[in-house]
């Protein structure tokens, strides 16, 4: 029996959690330690897994299976893939970050932060098994799961209205749940009529569904990832969310948690409903077209800098939809690294806002003003986490919205071209944010302002370092998420457009051969 | 692999007929050495940006540096290239594989041939004189380093933009030096002119960007790439519709990079970027990076003759457009930017033409190079010395007191308006006989624009160096410092000699650019003597005008009130009028009332849904966080459906 590597990596957090929770109330700064501790030897397990997909070398990591109940057919199934993976190195490398970020953040009005962190180790290891979880029953129980510390973290750390965030969170995406538990249970309905009751993946995309059945599962599924995602028009608790919480909280809120809901529409939905999935895609497109346009329009009108970071998040996340239900090759693999990307760059850009916030006391966008003057460093890394969020080259975001747009554009060529609109939307909300914030004459308020500390540096230096590195390099992460990206789509059933001109035969005609 | 398809691909464009392709073979010795081009002055930049304030005493050395031994390399490409036989020239190095999704592949790889190597000399050899002026223009800004940084950083990726071998990384360039201008436009952030400039050309630019993006997304869909080789090759292959719209796409990025109607607002305001940076971005090189795209995607123009007519519309749109807003301005530098606007327009026309044009638009784009470069360092030079006025009604006489700077102005002057034997006088030339040669309408357009053309840069000329002395200040300006009038006397040289030299030296760069742009000659409506009389008669009515308004006459020092058009050309023709009525008032409207219906609308109807079922507002209102526990049993009680519901299901 080889090393149980995945079940190692969920374990560990969940393991720092509890210690962390065991730790003596008023050692608050122990709880820190021992909970970066946990999040950091994570990382390096998470970054040991990886180089089996990025780099080919054989780390012995494969698929685990153990008995949960098997009355039911419901096991404890990891497996891992290309798609995976990339969420899954996404997870570890964001927990420390937000980690180090919240690290005075969770003492903002004298708690203790002892809790924050427990719960963040909580929400990593359920969010983990999400990710890689073969059962659908294990996957439909952690993704209720998570709600929970999510709830706390929200409703405990953070602004003025933050309870009543926490509430609409969890009240939204109760009723996704709900839904999805249904078709959860409905799916195993098929499996048990199929003669085989199971809820090993596998076994269930193997089943031949009958379209209506099918169309009634897509929906709940649906339901409850598009409420997570979040996709127009299911997307109103995340501004709020993402205001109220404490501004790592959010970070890992929408850079990370969120994409369970990405997640779960293209390694869950796709294959388990193929036919409904392909009926319903252009209603998706077009949703997700829509989020894309509302959500960058509604940066633009904001002025809590939170707020709008919440919006240009919804405009993303229409992307990665969009991406996913094109339904061609190309635009999956954009789909799928652009949520690695969207949780790097909103990652950096919520917790760059953290830095202004928490030095001014406000979130508001007029409150600031000239701010490259007293702090050109934390200016600066604005800047560049501004940059990346509206996908500027050479930074891993420009590739996966190129990817997704182009690859979209073999199949809606209307909808493509309404979400370059996009690409301009962004532009003005960054720059605009940009302007307004650092530029200009430096306002009473902000002078003395001091600029980026060493801890500071530490969170966004890696994210940074990564936004660029990957930018120049992306193919070792694109070739495994291309790789699992090829049999989702034969699952769904669906003909990769060919080239209208192929170049093969021409040459050949051209040159006679 | 990549060199044998492009081998075929080369061979099938040849054979086709189109665009005089050539065999292009995978790099070797010294060629394979092309990216050190790239890697110097990006590594100057990493240094400088990431250095901090050590580098602060040496920054400007670093700078100038890495962009000399850019230059220096690519003198080395151009003398090894001259070596090789006239069409054996093209060379593709790869360097990493970028991507692979779906099947679409990009590599990393570089195209060096005539075109590119053309444009390398002028990146770094007017950009390394550019950055050795800086050392004195920008000595009492505090953060000159960080300067230098960013012009490295622009050098890099203008280079990346030209050599690149793929549509996607070309796009990476042309990314990179919209950034650089952004930073470069903005560099005075404390200014809010400043910023509001550099959000706007960035943002302008981005429109242009939507269609790169589109046009990039169009060869995947009709050639499955964006790779050079691959997508010139199957042209032919492709529907006359598609070949179309990307053509039409490309020229709207170009529209947004060269400030070519109708995305040419951003340009004028462009100029509150430091003065080398005009020079260096908004006039010599990075304005025309949309021409070198036309240029570049010559297989596919040549094959799209709509959107080649549309190209020669934008281009004579815009080289009016520009002649006329250069006239109104009493702002040295936005007379100039109109001027270089109107310039651009004359290159855009000339690669709207096809392969009778091409060329002509790389010469001319070459030699305004020089002259405009030397006359916004020019401009430069008499604003480092009146204290940073820009206003020309307050220059005046300034040939005595700043006389190194008269005299090398002097020479871009004779060189825009055309004057023979100066630069311009032999690439306008050839663009006005190439229009003339298409049809009469395009020829009256760039004649009419040389006289425009003469007349706003004699203006310029007679109220900054000419009559009565209007500045206030008690000593007299004082001529630039040696470090920045050496450049200006490189630079004037160029303007002097650069036209009959590029024309006539070796063979000439029309047959030097011709194995990559093909070449086309059509016949004259008239004799070629009649046609260059006419343009001379033009350029000196122009000049007359000029001198009898601003050089007989006294210029006012205060803004007389001008005709309607005069007023029009003041205000840029109302671009931004236009723009702000049509995009930016109904988007803000639009904006305004998308918040309103998301705060009462979508958030009201599911709160008041969810009060209607059940009356979870009034938790809502509570805010008990024993609503999780009731949450927690009502997820347990789910589970338990489960659970029932699997027994009941399994039991019979």
């Amino acid at each position: 029996m080889t090393f149980p590597w995945l079940t190692t990596l969920i374990a560990l957090p969940a393991l720092g959690a509890v210690l962390t929770a065991l730790v003596p109330s008023g050692r608050g700064t122990l709880a820190k330690q021992v909970a970066t501790g946990a999040a950091l030897v994570t990382l390096v397990i998470g970054a040991l897994i990886s180089i089996q997909f990025l780099f080919d070398v054989d780390m012995g990591v494969e698929a685990e299976t153990y008995e949960w109940i098997p009355e039911f057919g419901a096991s404890w199934a990891l497996d891992v893939n290309g798609i995976s993976l990339a969420l899954v190195a996404l997870t570890v490398l964001a927990t420390p970050i937000v980690a180090l970020a919240m690290w005075h953040e969770a003492e903002d009005e004298k708690r203790d932060p002892k809790a924050f962190f427990a719960l963040l180790l909580a929400v990593e290891a359920l969010t983990l098994t999400a990710f890689l979880a073969q059962d659908v029953l294990l996957f439909y129980v952690v993704f209720e799961a998570m709600l929970i510390p999510l709830y706390f973290m929200i409703g405990m750390y953070g602004g003025p209205q933050r309870r009543y965030a926490a509430v609409k969170f969890l009240l939204y995406n109760l009723v996704g749940g709900l839904a999805m538990l249904a078709a959860v249970i409905g799916l195993y309905v098929q499996s048990i009529d199929a003669g085989d009751p199971s809820f090993f993946l596998p076994d269930l995309v193997a089943l031949d569904i009958d379209t209506t059945t099918q169309w009634w599962l897509f929906l709940g599924f649906m339901l409850a990832f598009a409420i997570k995602a979040p996709l127009w028009p299911f997307h109103t608790w995340l501004p709020d969310a993402a205001a109220e919480a404490t501004p790592a909280n959010a970070a890992f809120l929408s850079g990370v948690a969120d994409k369970v809901g990405t997640y779960g529409m293209i390694a869950l939905v796709l294959p388990l409903f193929p036919d409904a999935s392909r009926d319903a895609a252009p209603v998706i497109v077009v949703l997700a077209v829509v989020s894309i346009i509302y959500g960058a329009l509604l940066a633009i009108g904001q002025t809590d800098m939170k707020r709008l970071i919440g919006y240009t998040s919804i405009s993303h996340f229409g992307f990665i939809v969009l991406g996913i239900f094109a339904l061609t090759g190309q635009a999956a693999t954009g789909a799928t690294f652009y949520m690695v990307n969207h949780g790097l760059s909103t990652i950096a850009l919520f917790v760059v806002v953290g830095f202004l916030v928490s030095r001014r006391g406000s979130r508001q966008v007029d409150d600031f003003g000239g701010v490259q003057k007293p702090a050109p460093k934390l200016a600066g890394v604005f800047l560049f986490a501004g940059l990346s969020g509206l996908a500027l080259p050479p930074l891993s975001t420009f590739l996966s919205e190129f990817l997704v747009i182009s690859g979209t554009f073999l199949r809606y060529r209307p909808a493509a071209i309404v979400a370059t609109l996009g690409i301009v939307l962004s532009a003005l909300y960054i720059l605009w944010l940009y302007q307004r914030t650092m530029t200009g004459p430096v306002r009473p308020a902000v002078e003395g302002m001091p600029d980026l500390r060493t801890r500071e540096v530490a969170v966004v230096a890696p994210l940074i370092a990564l936004l660029v590195v990957v930018g120049f390099f992306p193919k070792p992460l694109t070739d495994a998420i291309d790789e699992a990206v090829g049999p989702t789509l034969v699952e769904v059933g669906v003909e990769e457009p060919e080239p209208l001109a192929p170049v093969a035969e021409h040459v050949e005609e051209g040159t006679g051969r | 692999m990549t060199s044998t398809l492009s081998a075929l691909a080369t061979a099938v464009a040849t054979e086709g007929g189109h665009g005089g392709g050539q065999a292009v073979a995978e790099a070797t010795g010294v060629f394979d050495l092309t990216w050190l081009l790239i890697a110097f002055p990006l590594l100057g930049a990493a240094i400088l940006l990431l250095g901090g304030r050590r580098t602060d005493k040496v920054g400007h050395l670093i700078g100038c540096g890495a962009s000399i031994a850019s230059f220096v390399m690519g003198v080395v490409l151009f003398a090894a290239m001259l070596g090789e036989p006239s069409d054996g020239r093209a060379f593709t190095s790869q360097l990493w594989e970028y991507v692979n999704a779906g099947g679409y592949t990009v590599d990393v790889s570089l195209l060096l041939d005539q075109l590119s190597i053309s444009f390398v000399l002028l990146i770094t050899g007017v950009g390394s004189l550019i950055h050795v002026y800086s050392i004195g223009y920008m000595e009492h800004d505090e953060r000159r380093r960080r300067f230098f940084g960013y012009l490295n950083l622009f050098v890099a990726a203008m280079l990346l933009l030209v050599l690149a071998a793929d549509y996607l990384v070309l796009f990476i360039g042309w990314e990179g030096v919209g950034l650089a201008s952004y930073l470069l436009i903005g560099f005075w952030q404390h200014k809010n002119s400043a910023a509001v400039a550099a959000k706007k050309a960035f943002v302008v630019n981005r429109v242009g960007d939507m269609g790169m993006v589109l046009a990039m997304s169009s060869m995947v869909l009709v050639f499955g790439s964006t790779a050079f080789d691959v997508v010139f090759a199957s042209a032919e292959g492709a529907s006359t519709g598609w070949v179309t719209a990307i053509g039409l796409f490309l020229l709207l990025g170009a529209c947004g990079k060269s400030a070519q109607f109708p995305l040419q607002s951003w340009l004028l305001d462009a100029m509150e970027g430091p003065t080398p940076v005009s020079a260096l971005i908004h006039a010599a090189t990075m304005v025309t990076a949309g021409v070198y795209l036309i240029v570049r995607s010559a297989a596919i123009y040549d094959l799209a003759p709509d959107a080649r007519t549309a190209v020669v519309i934008v281009g004579a749109i815009t080289l009016l457009m520009g002649a006329i807003i250069g006239c109104a301005k009493d702002d040295i530098k936005k007379a100039l930017a109109g001027s270089t606007m109107s310039q651009i327009g004359y290159m855009t026309l000339a690669a709207g033409l096809g392969p009778a044009g091409y060329a002509f638009a790389i010469f001319h784009l070459l030699t305004h190079g020089f002259f405009k470069a030397n006359m916004f360092l020019g401009a430069g030079s008499v604003m480092h010395g009146m204290h940073d006025e820009v206003n020309m009604r307050r220059y005046g006489g300034l040939r005595i007191a700043m006389p190194v700077t008269f005299i090398t102005f002097a020479m871009g002057y004779l060189a825009i308006i055309g004057i023979p034997p100066f630069a311009g006088y032999f690439s306008k030339d050839k663009i006005i006989e190439a229009a003339f040669a298409d049809n009469w309408i395009t020829g009256l357009a760039t004649l009419l624009g040389a006289g425009i053309t003469a007349f706003y840069m004699t203006r310029l000329m007679l109220m900054t160096f000419f009559g009565n002395r209007r500045w206030k200040q008690s000593e007299p300006p004082h001529e630039s410092p040696s470090v920045m009038t050496a450049p200006l006397w490189a630079l004037a040289f160029l303007s002097v000699v650069g036209g009959f030299a590029l024309l006539y030296f070796g063979a000439g760069i029309v047959d030097w650019l011709a194995p990559v742009t093909g070449e086309e000659h059509h016949e004259l409506p008239m004799p070629l003597w009649l046609l260059i009389t006419i343009t001379l008669a033009t350029v000196v009515a122009g000049v007359a005008v000029a001198w009898l308004m601003y050089g007989r006459r006294a210029v006012r020092e205060d803004v007389p009130a001008g005709s309607p058009l005069t007023v029009a050309a003041r205000n840029d023709l109302y671009g931004d009028a236009f723009n702000e009525a049509v995009f930016m008032r109904p988007g803000q409207y639009l904006t305004r009332s998308l918040v309103y219906f998301e705060n009462r609308g979508v958030d009201g109807a599911v709160v008041g849904t969810a009060t209607a079922f059940g009356g979870l507002s009034s938790r809502l209102r509570r805010l008990q966080t024993g609503f999780v526990r009731s949450y927690a049993v009502t997820m347990l009680g789910g589970v338990g459906v489960v659970v029932l519901a699997m027994l009941v299901v399994r039991l019979p």
